[in-house]
């Protein structure tokens, strides 16, 4: 089996934040684990606030304070190196960004100058990353690039606001992969966009992904895009990754007991019975409490559940849960475990 | 049955652009509807497609250029108010935006109970309101003192739908009431609605983009596309049997939680907006799988299929 093209060993990224003088440990990635592999859809989901965006940035290695990298590395395969991006300095970062890994931000209009033609944008860009291009190089470069990916070429000539908030989002989508990176990271990329907008966006970002062959990173709390492009997803929740297995078995063979509430509670067509959410609400970021995160919602919760965080449980085929119920996986604190 | 709410060919007109390049769009374009007692009527479409505008008309925050609404057979002059008969109150999108950080959530419901004389004392109100909240699963001791900080963002919809209670209304307007609740919270919004219809009688508009929760939740569904209703009728027939092109095509893009039915076929987008308002004719015949010719000319009329009106050419079929 190749080497994973990024993996994470025992990620931990805090925010170190002063409320009020108090200071406070924000705990948004803590212990993630996780190898993702070339020519993949690898989905990432949880609800607001479970620390989805934060463990993208340290997947990208942009730990902007607060944000801090408290232990742990990410390590990138770079032709077949290994590369442990927590330990380079800015400018190294710098160079391995949009050519190896490019970010498709939530917002479009944080990438797109809103003040300068798209065709601005996509030049300063190519010149930026690439020595010697020249600019009728680049231009022609970007044409055939957006007409290869079915958009209109003269989108060029268009203002980010003349544009629908769909056809920003392809423009940047466009824009990540100009370069052709190995992977792609995409934060929540359909949200505020319509079904159909967001039918549209999700298909534009797998054809490019079946293009390139490369590795998409997506996040997203939307199941059904889930269902739809990723081929492995991972459940995060208060931090951590609470399960993780192909597709199929996610959505047919949930084991931890959220990613059941998660997957029951969603309303199916051909279908009315009555679907209940999950009771209660997720716990604060810097106010976890002890044991496992999730056992002051959970029905099954034993006494265990609210003295030690449960490891990870192998239940099947590249598919583990962090769950008590599971059997015993020992305590995932265990500094040797 | 009796109709709680009845609009007919509301047509609202907005300007956009500068004072040269002007144009207009018609918000809505003659949307008739109505809404029984103890019912979940669906307004769903996507952005742009003037379901909050029809919501802000029957509300009174908006004058229609022309047409009718009716509450509770009342048939209103203009500048009908009518949350002043206490009937009708509203449900916003964002339960964050609907209550001021600085102020206690408890004081929104004193007020109200204040502004319409609901309560003779304090006591009075303590109790009204802990009735109120019991209903949406909170308590009165849960929420007093209490900043909006404090709860999240299903609790704070809870608590406003409490709060809408206050009223005793028989109609509740929901606009996108669960688009910014997280999933594992939102079930407990829409069985809410389902809940207060069965017990007490309360009709709801949910307006949403979101056919999943329409489907479980509504007994009726209206689908709007660029200011028009295109598809009307029972919401188990118009979503598991869709009618319209435009209806057919939401309902596929729908990303189902179940990876054995992904999309079939790739989508074609609209590049621009505003252009499909512009259209005349059918405004879907730009993206219709199934144009014919007198679609770019002339505008379909309503036509009814068994339970359902659906406007387009393409019916009645044969």
């Amino acid at each position: 089996m190749p080497a994973p093209i990024l993996r994470t060993e025992k990620l931990k990224a805090f925010y170190q934040l002063d409320v009020q003088g108090i200071p406070t440990t924000v705990r948004a990635v803590d212990n993630v684990q996780i190898a993702v592999e070339e020519n993949e859809v690898y989905g990432i989901a949880g609800e607001s606030g479970c620390g989805k965006t934060s463990l993208l940035k340290a997947l990208y290695a942009a730990f902007e304070p607060p944000l801090r990298l408290v232990g742990g590395r990410v390590v990138y395969t770079v032709d077949g190196k290994d590369v442990e991006v927590t330990a380079l300095g800015p400018e190294e970062r710098r160079s391995l960004r949009w050519r190896f890994i490019s970010y498709v931000p939530q917002g479009s209009m944080s990438v797109l100058n809103p003040v300068s033609r798209i065709r601005r944008t996509y030049r300063d860009f190519l010149e930026s990353h690439l020595t010697g291009e020249t600019r009728e190089h680049a231009f022609r470069r970007a044409k055939d690039h957006l007409a290869a990916l079915g958009l209109p070429k003269s989108v060029l000539d268009a203002y980010p606001h003349q544009l629908s908030g769909g056809m920003r989002q392809r423009v940047t989508i466009a824009l990540a992969a100009i370069l052709h990176p190995r992977v792609m990271i995409a934060d929540e990329p359909t949200t505020a966009l319509d079904v159909v907008v967001q039918r549209g966006v999700v298909q534009l970002l797998k054809s490019v992904q079946l293009g390139l062959r490369n590795t998409i990173i997506l996040v997203t709390h939307d199941m059904g895009v889930h269902a739809n492009v990723s081929d492995r997803i991972c459940i995060m929740y208060a931090g951590r990754i609470v399960e993780e297995a192909p597709t199929a078995d996610i959505f047919g063979n949930p084991r931890h007991p959220y990613t059941r509430y998660l997957i029951n509670s969603l309303p199916r067509f051909g279908d009315r019975s009555r679907r209940e959410g999950v009771p209660g609400a997720p716990p604060a970021l810097s106010r976890l409490p002890p044991g496992c995160p999730f056992h002051p919602r959970c029905p099954h919760a034993r006494r265990v559940c609210a003295e030690k965080n449960p490891g990870y449980t192998v239940v099947g085929r590249s598919h583990r849960a962090a769950c008590w119920l599971l059997g015993d996986a020992g305590d995932a604190e265990d500094p040797r475990g | 049955m009796q109709k709680i709410l009845e609009v007919e060919r509301l047509t609202k007109e907005y300007a956009i652009g500068g004072v040269l390049s002007r144009q207009r769009i018609l918000a809505n374009d003659a949307v008739t509807f109505h809404v029984n007692a103890a019912e979940v009527f669906v307004l769903a479409g996507e952005s742009g497609c003037g379901k909050t505008t029809a919501a802000k008309i029957v509300l009174g925050f908006e004058e229609p250029t022309s047409g009718v609404v009716v509450h509770n057979g009342k048939r209103g002059v203009k500048n009908v108010r009518p949350w002043i008969d206490e009937g009708v109150q509203a449900i916003f999108q964002d339960p964050f935006a609907t209550f001021n950080p600085l102020r206690k959530v408890d004081r929104y419901f004193f007020e109200t109970a204040r502004n319409y004389r609901l309560a003779s004392s304090r006591r009075d109100a303590v109790a009204r309101i802990d009735a109120k909240l019991l209903a949406v699963g909170l308590s009165y001791d849960e929420v007093a003192g209490r900043y909006p900080s404090e709860f999240s963002g299903g609790q704070l919809q809870r608590i406003s739908i409490a709060r809408a209670l206050m009223t005793d209304p028989v109609l509740l307007i929901a606009d996108e009431p669960v688009s910014m609740v997280d999933a594992s919270l939102r079930m407990s919004i829409v069985n809410l609605f389902r809940k207060l219809r069965d017990e007490i009688g309360v009709s709801v508009v949910y307006i949403t983009h979101d056919l999943a929760t329409a489907y479980y939740v509504g007994d009726r569904i209206a689908i709007m596309f660029r200011g028009s209703i295109v598809e009307m009728g029972p919401a188990e027939e118009v979503l598991t049997r869709p009618r319209h092109p435009y209806t057919r095509l939401l309902r596929e893009s729908i990303p189902e939680a179940d990876p054995g039915r992904k999309w079939q076929s790739t989508v074609r987008l609209s590049d621009a907006d505003h252009e499909e308002f512009m259209r005349s004719g059918c405004k879907f015949a730009g993206r219709c799988p199934v144009v014919m010719d007198v679609c770019h000319r002339v505008v379909p009329r309503d036509v009814e299929d068994g339970p359902v009106t659906v406007k387009c050419h393409r019916f009645p079929p044969g």
